[in-house]
């Protein structure tokens, strides 16, 4: 399938997972279901999960695409180290928190979408993939030049050497020094 | 704003009209469930969480009947055809058809989020009722059995003290489907995001084969007709005289035992449909696939870009229309879309490729290996698609305005155009034509080989229209633009700016996006 970074689907995934799961866990609650209490666990894994998803890695190829307003969840995520860097630790949580969503119905669709987004990451994980935050690149500020007379750093644009050549005959009033040699039948 | 009207206003009724019809039939079928009297003792047991089912489930046949078909890119083709005599208007309209199919896909999202919420209520009260939670009748409901014995039909699909709601969904048809398919369009929708999309085509291309689970499970989703409704008796069971007194069912004349049965699975109805016409859909892009399609020319172009002239029987086009590739050597299964870059008037047709992601890199590569003149890699051409860009010809002064890539469709126009003049085409209004490419790399060949006028480099827009407005006073010139947004915002402010209303001035008409 071409060299894709599945990390980037299980966390679109995962964050879908997130919002289905705390979705589930709202309706369990507030309609007072029998196994409410794991209705309200998965409210509050569904939360986490999207707290933690929400900032997208910094891609391995190519351009990153923020999220809208994601620095300080990257900021949050990125100072937990390894943790939240390493995909084999997410895919081991996120297949944690979802199996207590499979014991109530409001809440088994977000389950099995977090395990299939725990799959996917274990799959990134494998493919040697991990988190990078997406941080605002600290340019060095331009510095003015002191002098506007200093040396151009290279030499200017020639030929390749073989059009550069002069003929054997001519070298003596050559301007440069021959790249090449040559002899005279040439 | 007239502008705007011109350019959006049949998109903006379309939409309007669908929503229309969506919002129509989400309060009818609520009211219809809401308000029925065959559903009052259904609603017993579930109060309004039933027409909260229903409402969104009628709104869901009609965007799951409407999804397959803006995606039969053949059938636009000749829907396309046949509508020659409306107007361009209404044919541009079908090139939207990927922005319709995603509304669409939104809709089907939202609707199926509130459908699964309300059915999450359902099994919760069916089983409540069950246990007796809710009161005498509801119990009592609850207690029907389908029985030939004592003559009773049920009406809460809860059957026993051990069911749970998991355990009523799981063992369930519609209970079973509705959890695959609502997978399978989660998955199909995560895997349909624009970031995804963007850099893995292959990973959403795949993943969203899953619609085909997602219709296979749509269509028998009301095959367990879970959904009871009372039938008539006879005598007829007198609701509002004896609801409060179940005890005395089957006892008194008034109050026989009522009766239910399941509604008829209707989604089929719906979607059966555009799911023949999507089936032809992909056998006529499979038999396009079986055509056989030769090279007349392969030439290799500066900064990656590949030319390919193509001969393929019955081949028709117009300008600036586009054609699908597929190159089974690099996948089986993947098109992708090429604006063809020759005349209408040439016996060939010819794409320019550029090296953009792995298919077209694969391509290039395999192309640079052939023997001289030898044959390239067999390849399938489904096509011709697109709404011709005919509008340049309606222009006394065009200005096409190309960059990068985007330059391809042009030169399928001037080519169009030199072939026109050279024939002396009654037809060709056009007698001018300045065109701007706009390459960040001058080493490039000038793809239609035509003298006339292409300039090179990032013009000085400014400069450019005060050019030809003061070369061209009391034209209409018609300017045209394939290229990106930030470019088509400043050439529209600049056609504003230029533009007079004075009859013996200049007026600049800007046409955007696909024209």
């Amino acid at each position: 399938m071409g060299k894709i970074e599945w990390a980037m689907w299980a966390n679109e995934q995962s964050l879908a997972a997130g919002l289905i799961y705390a979705t589930g866990g709202i309706v369990g609650v507030a309609g007072q279901f029998r196994g409410w209490q794991f209705a309200a666990f998965g409210i509050a894994a569904g939360v986490f999960v999207c707290l933690l998803e929400y900032p997208r890695s910094k891609r391995g190829k190519g351009t990153s695409v923020e999220r809208t307003g994601q620095y300080c969840f990257t900021v949050c995520v990125n100072a937990f180290g390894p943790l939240t860097r390493n995909y084999y630790v997410r895919a081991f949580l996120h297949a944690a928190l979802c199996v207590p969503g499979g014991f109530m119905l409001a809440t088994v669709l977000g389950c099995v979408c977090l395990g299939i987004a725990s799959l996917i990451y274990l799959s990134a994980a494998i493919h040697g993939e991990h988190w990078e935050p997406i941080l605002p690149r600290t340019e060095p500020p331009k510095r003015v030049g002191d002098s506007i007379k200093e040396p151009p750093q290279n030499p200017p644009p020639r030929p390749p050497p073989e059009l550069r050549r002069k003929k054997a005959d001519k070298l003596e009033t050559a301007a440069y020094d021959n790249p090449m040699s040559v002899t005279v039948n040439e | 704003m007239g502008n705007w009207i011109i350019n959006h206003g049949l998109s903006a009724f379309i939409l309007v009209v669908w929503m229309g019809i969506n919002i129509f039939l989400f309060v009818y079928y609520y009211l219809f469930y809401d308000q029925g009297p065959q559903f009052e003792y259904t609603r017993e047991l579930l109060g309004s969480a039933l027409p909260w089912a229903r409402a969104p489930a009628a709104v869901l046949n009609f965007n799951c009947m409407l999804i397959l078909l803006p995606v039969c890119r053949n059938l636009l083709s000749l829907l396309r055809g046949s509508f020659i005599c409306c107007g361009r208007t209404m044919r541009k309209q079908l090139d939207k058809n990927l922005t319709f199919h995603k509304l669409v896909a939104y809709m089907i999202a939202l609707m199926t989020a509130v459908h699964t919420v309300a059915h999450l209520l359902n099994a919760e009260w069916y089983t409540n009722s069950f246990q007796g939670q809710y009161g005498p009748l509801a119990g009592n409901l609850s207690m029907l059995d389908d029985s030939s014995e004592l003559k009773t039909t049920y009406l809460n699909p809860v059957r026993s003290n051990s069911t749970t709601p998991t355990l009523l969904v799981f063992t369930t048809i519609a209970g079973l489907t509705g959890v695959v398919i609502t997978l399978a369009l989660i998955l199909m929708i995560t895997s349909s995001m624009e970031v995804i999309r963007r850099s893995y085509y292959e990973v959403f291309w795949y993943t969203h084969h899953l619609f085909i689970i997602f219709f296979a499970g749509l269509v028998f989703h009301g095959a367990g007709r879970i959904v009871r409704s009372q039938q008539v008796t006879d005598p007829p069971h007198n609701t509002s005289f004896c609801e409060d007194q179940p005890e005395n069912w089957g006892k008194k004349p008034e109050c026989p035992i009522p009766q239910f049965a399941g509604g008829f699975p209707q989604t089929w109805m719906w979607v059966i449909g555009p799911m023949i016409i999507y089936l032809c859909e992909r056998l006529l892009r499979f038999i396009r696939y079986m055509q056989p399609v030769s090279y007349r020319k392969i030439v290799i172009r500066p900064s990656k870009v590949l030319e390919l002239q193509l001969v393929k029987p019955g081949f028709k086009m117009a300008v600036g229309q586009y054609v699908f590739l597929n190159c089974p050597a690099i996948s089986q299964l993947e098109w992708h879309p090429f604006t063809m870059t020759s005349a209408p008037e040439e016996d060939f047709f010819s794409v320019h490729i550029r090296s953009v992601g792995d298919w077209t890199e694969d391509l290039i590569k395999m192309v640079e290996n052939l023997p001289e003149g030898g044959q390239g890699p067999k390849m399938a051409v489904d096509g011709p698609f697109g709404t011709a860009s005919e509008d340049v010809f309606d222009y006394e002064v065009s200005m096409l305005v190309g960059a990068g890539i985007g330059v391809t469709p042009f030169a399928s126009i001037l080519k169009s155009i030199w072939y026109k003049f050279k024939d002396s085409d009654p037809k060709l209004r056009t007698k001018r034509v300045n065109h701007a490419m706009v390459h960040f790399d001058k080493d490039t060949d000038i793809i239609t080989g035509l003298k006339q006028k292409t300039s090179y480099g990032r013009p000085n827009w400014d400069k450019e229209f005060e050019q030809v407005r003061q070369e061209n006073p009391s034209s209409v010139v018609g300017t045209f633009l394939c290229g990106p947004q930030a470019l088509a915002k400043d050439l529209e402010k600049k056609c504003v700016k230029y533009s007079d209303v004075d009859p013996r001035k200049t007026k600049f008409y800007f046409n955007k996006e696909n024209f």
